[in-house]
């Protein structure tokens, strides 16, 4: 870990002056944010506060609006690419675990299949190769039995299993960086912080520089090195999750904590 | 399944495709048309086994005799074996239902998961497209296309699946439209996976059970409709044997011998209520929540 930090000295994400407009509405106002490699950034802030638009402008994703601002993964930029060159950043570069893991599996294809599939996007590999990259993945995110989870349905698999499996899909093809949007949301309470640990379990075997996009504090504080509050599409505050939720200096910060504590 | 890993609900499911198909076969109907649709196929595939007499061989001196024992379902005016001329005729049907079928749906298919997919102008586009078409009084066409190609087998598929596959387009790209926005397919984005990947390997295998079941029912519709075109003069010609064809030139016979034209009318109505009970069964299986 130590010496993957030491080994570069450009973050894994460096986001400067990203704005995000939808028909004059400005939903990203200006955000500036690096991530460490291996480090955890909490994007924090109330729904509508512009967490998930700035999550999926990591990726490209943002359809109908303008992006502007530098993205730069590793210290190349990627603001600005066209689709194609997109698609050669996510899942390779920059990849996403989405809120709903009910919803974020195909459920005609064996989860085993969805992983190799992605795998065989990025890489010149056989099918055969593929499926056991998506076993070898399916064990990183701790499934039971991976060669038979692999051959699993997704209705076959709870939510839980499902998140994993997501996960799983995610770092299939070793990224950069992983934006984590709300990913313990939709889940049970016991669960959530199994799936937490988890994110922290490949992070610190993979030294994935992690965003995690979340409302609750406390998953900031359980979880996150540093935070970001954001409010309007604005930064209210940033810095080390003890500085900032032991003291926090922003009126806004201090109304999401007094909402928590209540 | 596995076990371990299943949970409660879960574990009475199989894959979906199975499930879909367990559901299909304790329909009874649907069992029925489907038992038809298979005698019609093997009656039409073997059909120089199964007639016993040549169905263009005229014999002025058999004209409109009623059913006997060597003639099942009698003769027509000509004198050929009304027997041999329905079971020759299943070949005609079936050609042009599953011709038309196929055609048609493999257009729409492709027009409403573009549109669906692309949005915007290119879906606006395609579906006024298919608005022209659907206001395309076909009767006309048909005409118009007979005067060109000639009148055949061929034409008679390439007029129908010409104004056959709109239905089709349109519930695909309803269908396509609800799984464009799908989690799955957002996530498929979010690693890479390219449009076309994505339609193909995610869209259309959520997205096809509704078209399928309307692409079964089609079969029927399209056998009926060459029977109204050959009928009119514009779709199969003399002497081919094709049921719409028998049941135009029979229709004078209705007092006289009603059997030349009864027995393929049987036969369509049969065929045609086969596919349609086939298609409907589809339906019900592949959809159990939409089931009213």
């Amino acid at each position: 870990m130590s010496a993957l930090r030491g080994a570069s000295s450009v973050p894994a994400l460096a986001v400067a002056d990203l704005r995000v407009e939808f028909d004059q509405r400005v939903v990203v106002d200006g955000l500036s944010f690096s991530v460490e490699v291996g480090e955890t950034l909490a994007l924090v802030g109330e729904s509508g506060a512009g967490k998930t638009v700035t999550g999926l402008a990591l990726l490209g994703l943002v359809d109908g609006g303008r992006v502007s601002g530098s993205i730069r993964v590793g210290g190349r930029e990627v603001a600005g690419l066209d689709e194609a060159g997109w698609r050669g950043v996510r899942g390779s570069s920059v990849a996403m675990v989405f809120q709903d893991p009910m919803t974020s599996l195909d459920p005609v294809l064996t989860v085993g299949r969805q992983i190799a599939d992605v795998v065989r996007v990025h890489e010149r590999v056989g099918r055969r190769v593929a499926a056991a990259r998506a076993v070898e993945a399916l064990g990183l995110v701790g499934l039971p039995d991976p060669r038979r989870s692999a051959r699993a349905y997704p209705h076959q698999l709870s939510g839980g299993m499902r998140q994993r499996v997501a996960v799983a899909m995610a770092l299939a093809c070793g990224p950069a960086v992983l934006v984590a949007d709300e990913p313990t949301t939709a889940l049970d309470v016991t669960i959530q912080a199994q799936v937490l640990d988890l994110l922290r379990d490949v992070q610190q075997q993979t030294g994935t520089a992690l965003v995690l996009i979340t409302h609750d504090l406390g998953v900031v504080a359980g979880w996150a090195d540093r935070v970001l509050v954001v409010h309007d599409g604005r930064e209210a505050e940033s810095g080390l999750v003890d500085a900032v939720l032991g003291a926090p200096s922003h009126p806004y910060t201090q109304s999401l904590l007094a909402a928590v504590l209540a | 399944m596995i076990p371990s890993l299943a949970t409660a609900g879960a574990s009475a499911r199989a894959r979906p495709w199975a499930e879909a198909g367990r559901r299909f076969w304790a329909n009874r109907l649907a069992v029925a048309g489907l038992a038809v649709v298979v005698l019609v196929a093997v009656v039409a595939l073997f059909a120089p086994v199964v007639a016993r007499h040549d169905p263009l061989a005229i014999d002025a001196a058999l004209s409109r005799q009623g059913p006997s024992r060597a003639h099942w379902f009698g003769t027509d005016q000509l004198g050929r074996d009304v027997f041999s001329r329905v079971v020759w005729g299943a070949r005609t049907s079936l050609a042009v239902g599953l011709g038309t079928a196929l055609a048609a749906t493999l257009v729409g298919m492709v027009v409403g998961l573009v549109a669906a997919w692309r949005g915007g102008r290119t879906d606006g586009v395609l579906m006024r497209l298919t608005d022209v078409f659907l206001a395309f009084p076909y009767l006309v066409a048909a005409i118009a296309v007979v005067t060109i190609a000639g009148r055949g087998t061929a034409t008679v598929v390439l007029v129908l699946s010409l104004f056959g596959w709109m239905a089709i387009a349109r519930i695909q790209r309803a269908a396509a439209l609800v799984v464009r926005d799908a989690g799955y397919v957002q996530a498929a984005r979010a690693a890479g996976v390219g449009g076309a990947r994505i339609v193909l390997g995610h869209v259309l295998p959520n997205a096809v059970a509704p078209v399928l079941a309307v692409a079964a029912t089609f079969v029927g519709t399209a056998i009926l409709s060459e029977s109204a075109l050959s009928f009119l003069g514009v779709g199969i010609t003399e002497p081919q044997p094709s049921w719409g064809l028998m049941i135009s030139r029979g229709s004078s016979l209705l007092r006289t011998a009603p059997h030349v034209l009864l027995f393929p009318g049987g036969a369509l109505l049969l065929t045609v209520m086969g596919f349609v009970l086939v298609g409907d069964g589809l339906q019900d299986a592949l959809d159990p929540r939409a089931r009213r």
